[in-house]
């Protein structure tokens, strides 16, 4: 049977491309560039910049992983191209 | 018990839980030495891809440089965990199902050229050596302390060890020792992480009591590090960031995809059965480097509200820190400062004489400032802190017992050992396999090339280790450097593998030598040609950091943008791809049919 090796791969690439935009956001948006800005915000004893960089960034990048990883395997499913 | 003693106790028992797994678990062929046999569940691997990965770098000196740097300490936490995105989606499952066990294998048959998979050889190389040069700085600091001897002596105890472990146990033994190092080493940062963050917080869980009030009073730890970094002409501590935001965003890019491109975290997921597992690993990994890289931004600032404490007890009371009796005096200074000033580590000059330690930034020129310092008569800051000692000693600045100095002797060590294990590991398969087998000695013998993946190995840890003797920087500085290595050669070229159909060998080719070379001469202007002292010639180039201001650490991350860019300009001038060769990128971004991993190629 002949997949659809180019839908797959479309599919593929739109997802990487959505995670990255959140990775981009959270890491150098929300932990850098708007990091001053964001300082006089507070969260508990925390300036909310400080905690996007020090804390926030490397909780939603292991969340980033796991969901990553079970749209991937949806995606192979609905593709019909996951491993047996 | 002694501390001595029970730091004996407690680094014999964990060495001997290493070396009896490693003897459990030797590898017998090039596959189980290689690859562990090609079966590690992902769980497993994500903990043993954790110890390989929280090097000395990570243990030891982490913490110390973002307790000096404050906020801009980020780009560590962020480029280091960041790239775990990276690698999740657009390299690991692709790389597994590529089935290889080497990053230059994959080089040699996606660019379909012996000359791509020789230049991967020599990228991999200088990034790997880089980065031992920096573990075997971090086992220095760490022996030295530990048996106390001087800190070259260290360094040659660390290398015997080293030598021992990694070359009889092969990538089988090291996945399963690994597991144990991961186990010792998060204990050992996480145990007095906790203890401290009670003592300063009440708040058990050190992330949560970062952002707590301190103990007894309604002002918060971050705001109190704050107060008083300002009152002794520090910068901010939630703030601060080193040289500009440019350099702070750049820094972070390198260390991010340069942690993509290290070969030997690339490696660990060849070890498990499946591309899905291969995506799911990489998350794993995180969830156990993540416990402790959110742990150390609240070791890190709760150790400098120690230290400031400890130095300046006034400041807990808001009192005047200029007082002449608010500095500690040197004669009653706590046993853990008497200790760590045999080791050269940490250094008390008394300046103005008057037998007090005056600990405060002396580089500050506001007016203000500079008029209460010669009101106070102070000439010069007093102390001087080596960084890397900063997790090594939090547990004796908090008082805490014997037994959770001992464990964070281990679990230094612990760290040290692993990563340099897994780096030996890359380093020898890259000379005994991609080197030696598929270029130089074909026939070679199994057994011919495992003898010359040992002696690789051996010939690395001497030179990493001499050249550890005289180290261009800080662990994790000298880290980092390695990391913008494989920033700027590997992972485009891996990248542009999966990604392009149409990039040919000699675009990828003369991408990773523009990449790694304009990298190398920006770090060898600024700190010396092989890092040798006095061969900088960066006054010749308009001073230092002379790009835009970015320093020599984070030029990885331009490295990678010039190999993107000369890679694309040359595939446009030179033959196109062969049309198989594309049909195999086709085929890799497949999961289906993914196999055992085939080193016999």
């Amino acid at each position: 049977m002949q997949h659809d090796s180019a839908g797959y791969w479309k599919a593929t690439l739109g997802l990487i491309r959505n995670v990255l935009i959140v990775w981009f956001v959270v890491s150098y948006g929300f932990g850098i560039l708007l990091a001053p800005a964001l300082n006089s915000i507070h969260i508990g004893g925390y300036p909310l910049g400080f905690w996007f960089a020090q804390q926030g960034s490397m909780y939603v990048f292991v969340a980033l992983i796991f969901i990553y990883a079970k749209l991937m395997g949806n995606i192979d499913k609905k593709f019909d191209v996951h491993e047996d | 018990m002694s501390l001595q003693a029970t730091t004996y106790l407690f680094v014999g028992l964990s060495f001997a839980l290493y070396i009896g797994i490693a003897v459990w678990a030797r590898a017998g062929s090039t596959k189980e030495f290689y690859a562990a046999g090609g079966n590690v569940h992902p769980v497993m691997n994500g903990m043993a891809t954790g110890a390989d990965w929280m090097s000395a770098a990570s243990f030891i000196s982490m913490a110390g440089l973002i307790s000096n740097m404050g906020y801009g300490g980020a780009l560590f936490l962020m480029g280091w965990t960041g790239g775990y995105v990276l690698l999740a989606m657009l390299l690991a499952p692709y790389l597994r199902k590529f089935g290889k066990f080497t990053v230059p294998q994959f080089f040699g048959t996606r660019y379909y050229s012996k000359g791509a998979s020789t230049v991967a050889v020599f990228c991999l190389l200088a990034a790997s050596l880089t980065y031992i040069i920096g573990q075997m700085t971090g086992v220095g600091v760490a022996f030295s302390r530990f048996l106390g001897v001087s800190n070259s002596t260290g360094i040659y105890i660390g290398m015997a060890i080293v030598f021992c472990y990694a070359v009889f146990g092969g990538m089988k033994g090291i996945t399963y020792t690994q597991v144990a190092q991961y186990c010792v080493l998060i204990l050992a940062y996480t145990v007095p992480a906790i203890f401290i963050s009670l003592q300063l917080t009440g708040n058990p869980i050190p992330q949560l009591g970062l952002g707590s009030d301190m103990v007894g009073s309604s002002v918060s730890l971050l705001h109190k590090l704050d107060l008083i970094s300002t009152d002794l002409g520090f910068a901010q501590y939630t703030t601060h960031i080193r040289i500009s935001m440019l350099n702070t965003f750049v820094y972070t890019v390198s260390l991010m995809i340069g942690t993509a491109g290290l070969p030997h975290v690339i490696m660990r997921f060849f070890t498990v059965p499946s591309v899905k597992d291969a995506r799911s690993s990489a998350g794993w990994a995180l969830v156990f480097i993540a416990i402790l890289y959110t742990t150390a931004p609240a070791v890190a600032a709760m150790a400098r509200m120690n230290l400031l404490k400890t130095v300046n007890p006034t400041i807990m009371t808001n009192g005047d820190v200029f007082a002449p009796d608010a500095q500690i005096e040197h004669a009653k200074r706590p046993d853990w400062m008497t200790r760590w000033e045999v080791t050269g580590l940490l250094k008390f000059k008394d300046l103005n004489g008057d037998g007090r330690i005056q600990y405060y930034n002396d580089k500050n020129t506001d007016p203000a400032f500079q008029a209460k310092v010669a009101a106070a008569g102070w000439k010069g800051s007093e102390l001087s802190v080596n960084q890397d000692i900063i997790v090594l000693a939090n547990p004796e600045i908090a008082l805490l017992p014997n037994w959770v100095i001992a464990l964070v002797a281990a679990g230094g060590l612990a760290a040290a050992l692993s990563t340099a294990a897994g780096l030996l590991l890359a380093i020898s398969s890259a000379i005994s396999h991609d080197l030696l087998k598929e270029k130089f000695m074909p026939d070679l013998t199994e057994k011919g090339e495992l003898m010359a993946g040992k002696i690789s190995m051996a010939v690395a840890i001497v030179v990493a280790g001499l050249l550890g003797l005289h180290p261009p920087g800080f662990a994790a500085g000298t880290v980092a450097i390695a990391f913008g290595l494989a920033a700027s050669s590997i992972f485009p070229a891996l990248m542009m593998g999966i990604f392009s159909k149409t990039m040919n060998k000699h675009g990828a080719i003369a991408g990773m030598i523009a990449g790694i070379g304009v990298t190398m001469f920006y770090v060898f202007a600024h700190k010396g040609i092989f890092f040798i002292k006095g061969t900088d010639f960066v006054s010749h180039l308009g001073g230092a950091n002379f790009f835009f201001g970015i320093e020599p650490n984070a030029f990885g991350a331009i490295g990678a943008v010039v190999n993107f860019a000369v890679a694309f300009a040359v595939k446009n001038m030179t033959e196109p791809v062969p049309a198989d060769i594309a049909a195999m990128v086709e085929a890799v971004r497949i999961p289906r049919g993914s196999k055992v991993v085939d080193g016999t190629h």
